[in-house]
């Protein structure tokens, strides 16, 4: 090449590159961040009592015994036959808990999936073609916003009948608002960057511009998103379970272990408290997560 | 396609408007904002035409039409003699390619620098893998850049290093135009001056033809060959670099090269006399549009619009170089149309 251009080759000031790449920050950031740690390591522990459910749980959570109804928790002067007591039926309380995970985070994982794949959608789609296309999608966004979650979920559920797939799609078509308004605001934001343009004078198709320019920037948002809306969804499940709506019996679900513990609330309160605790460690895990993974990520994205 | 014929324009534009309608609240009447009027500009391959003009006055939405981002509302584009519709923004970017204005927002951050570089081959499925692995590598070499900045990210780079990868990116399927919005202003001043050699050596290198767009007249005496000076929306006066900075005609041109800050000590600010702020371009001023502005400014310029008087070495539209139409006898004049 010419003389003038590889004389810039040694130029001092090109040779200092600096710093660690954004993935290297990232992941320094991540692991600094305490509630971020706590809610990962709280979340793993739970996902693996799901996973590995059969292994863990000392009885089957079905099987009931007669003989053997109410008996109190360990730490109550129970036995270490039954660590966390039976329930009314005489069925195992920890085994129940723990196939009960698997119902929380399937419910929470899935229905935040499919509400997040709507509402993404419709989202950037309003956010970066804007005009009808934007006004269209705000109208649904607010007719959806209009409509009380549980409400809708309670007459459909009693329409359709309630089952632990019913539960999963009516929550998953109603729960994609929040991602809908923020990705929108976010490919909004993205939209006007240069990269987009020059995307776009370079000849990229839009679905292309899509995928490649604007998803990679607003990702950090959904997976935000993502997260609150799974514990959402934990939490209107084991609301609609509690009611009698949603998980039916004698699926081991955590609201319904709530829900059929109420009676004896007065006289045998764990029955209440076991399965409302681990919802409120499970939700506020996932909830620390989610705001963890806010705070790490916002600052590359301003930079 | 006339490639060889050196007289014939690389780019033209002919009487091109764009005119967008800007709503004024929830029930007023939408509005036209002209941002372009019936702008007419010619590029020859090589040269280097500066645009300058004020912020608002239609700079970069020229530059969005030339990108194939905008349509025009009237007029048309001719690269090579042949008509351009930004419908066919494919085949329209191997020929024009842009260097935008901020280095921070026009590199995708989460992408590495190689992506960023070969998106362009990609995209057009210019060769393999390998080829446009060579291709990022030798476009590197020729911008300045370290080989090995190949695998790093926008956000581990400098402002000045920034701008190289927007230009090895634009460079890399040798276009023939390279639109350049601004592209040092949002430069440190020291860097400022290493992109625009590196520009002045491309553009001999790759014979390329620059439209520069830029505010800073020094800039643009820097590299530029003819200027054209614009204000709301029109060209005002289109120059030779020497004859503008020479014998500036147009008064609004006079101001701009006033408005150059220098280093001398005890000059201070300089007072452009151009007083009042920006005209609304929504509502532009009667006439000739910059007459509530021009400390020059006759009866007529209010009333009449000023038609582009032919110069030596270009055009300017100015009542005060208008000889036919009389400007001392200090009468409104009817023209057709008015």
């Amino acid at each position: 090449m010419s003389d003038a251009t590889t004389n810039m080759t040694s130029d001092p000031m090109l040779e200092a590159i600096v710093g660690p790449t954004p993935g290297q920050m990232l992941r320094k950031r991540i692991f600094g961040h305490q509630g971020l740690m706590i809610g990962v390591v709280v979340l793993g522990i739970l996902v693996l009592v799901a996973i590995f459910a059969p292994l863990l749980a000392p009885h089957d959570p079905y099987a009931q015994s007669l003989m053997a109804r109410m008996k109190p928790p360990v730490f109550l002067g129970g036995t270490w036959e039954h660590p966390l007591g039976t329930d009314h039926l005489g069925r195992d309380y920890l085994s129940r808990l723990i196939y009960g995970a698997r119902v929380s985070l399937m419910i929470g994982v899935v229905a935040a999936t499919i509400s997040g794949v709507i509402g993404t959608a419709m989202g950037v789609a309003a956010g970066y073609f804007g005009g009808k296309v934007d006004a269209v999608v705000t109208y649904l966004i607010n007719v959806r916003l209009a409509m009380p979650v549980v409400l809708v979920a309670l007459a459909v559920v009693a329409i359709l009948g309630g089952s632990l797939q019913v539960v999963i799609v009516v929550l998953g078509l109603l729960l994609w608002d929040r991602f809908a308004v923020v990705m929108r605001a976010s490919t909004l934001q993205v939209r006007g960057r240069e990269y987009v343009a020059a995307a776009k004078a370079v000849g990229c198709s839009t679905p292309r511009i899509l995928m490649s320019e604007i998803m990679p920037n607003i990702a950090n948002n959904l997976i935000v998103v993502m997260t609150l809306e799974m514990a959402h969804a934990i939490l209107l499940e084991a609301a609609l379970s509690f009611l009698g709506l949603g998980v039916q019996p004698p699926t081991p679900s955590w609201g319904l272990m709530v829900s059929e513990g109420k009676n004896m609330m007065l006289f045998e309160p764990w029955m209440v408290l076991i399965p409302g605790a681990v919802l409120f460690v499970l939700v506020l895990a996932i909830n620390l997560m989610g705001d963890g993974l806010r705070d790490v990520t916002a600052p590359e994205n301003r930079s | 396609m006339s490639n060889t014929d050196t007289t014939q324009p690389v780019l033209e534009l002919r009487s091109v408007s764009k005119t967008y309608t800007v709503k004024q609240g929830m029930f007023g009447k939408p509005k036209p904002l002209k941002a372009i009027n019936d702008v007419s500009i010619s590029l020859k391959r090589g040269e280097v035409l500066g645009l300058v003009g004020e912020s608002g006055c239609g700079k970069s939405t020229l530059a969005k039409i030339l990108l194939g981002l905008e349509e025009p509302t009237k007029g048309e584009v001719r690269v090579d003699g042949e008509v351009i519709g930004a419908t066919d923004r494919r085949t329209l970017a191997r020929r024009i390619q842009p260097i935008f204005q901020d280095p921070y927002s026009s590199l995708n951050p989460r992408k590495s620098i190689e992506d960023i570089i070969s998106l362009p081959l990609r995209v057009h499925s210019i060769g393999d893998s390998n080829t446009q692995d060579k291709a990022v590598r030798e476009i590197l070499d020729i911008v300045g850049l370290p080989q090995r900045v190949m695998r790093t990210y926008p956000s581990q780079m400098s402002g000045g290093q920034r701008q190289r990868v927007a230009i090895a990116r634009a460079l890399i399927m040798k276009p023939e135009i390279v639109i350049c919005d601004e592209p040092t202003s949002a430069l440190d001043v020291s860097v400022q001056s290493q992109i625009l050699n590196l520009l002045n050596d491309l553009r001999a290198e790759f014979n390329l033809t620059y439209l520069f767009i830029s505010h800073d007249l020094a800039v643009v005496e820097h590299l530029a060959t003819r200027v054209a000076v614009m204000y709301l929306g029109r060209i005002v006066e289109e120059s030779s670099v020497g004859g503008l900075f020479d014998t500036s005609g147009h008064p609004y041109t006079q101001a701009l090269l006033k408005s150059v800050l220098t280093p001398e000590a005890g000059k201070g600010v300089p007072d452009t006399e151009l007083g009042m702020e920006y005209p609304n371009p929504i509502a532009p001023p009667s006439g000739c549009h910059f007459h509530p502005r021009c400390p020059m400014a006759m009866t007529h310029c209010a009333t009449v619009p000023p038609r582009p008087v032919p110069t030596p070495e270009g055009h300017v539209e100015c009542h005060l170089f208008d000889t036919e139409n009389g400007h001392d006898t200090g009468t409104p004049l009817m023209r057709e149309g008015v």
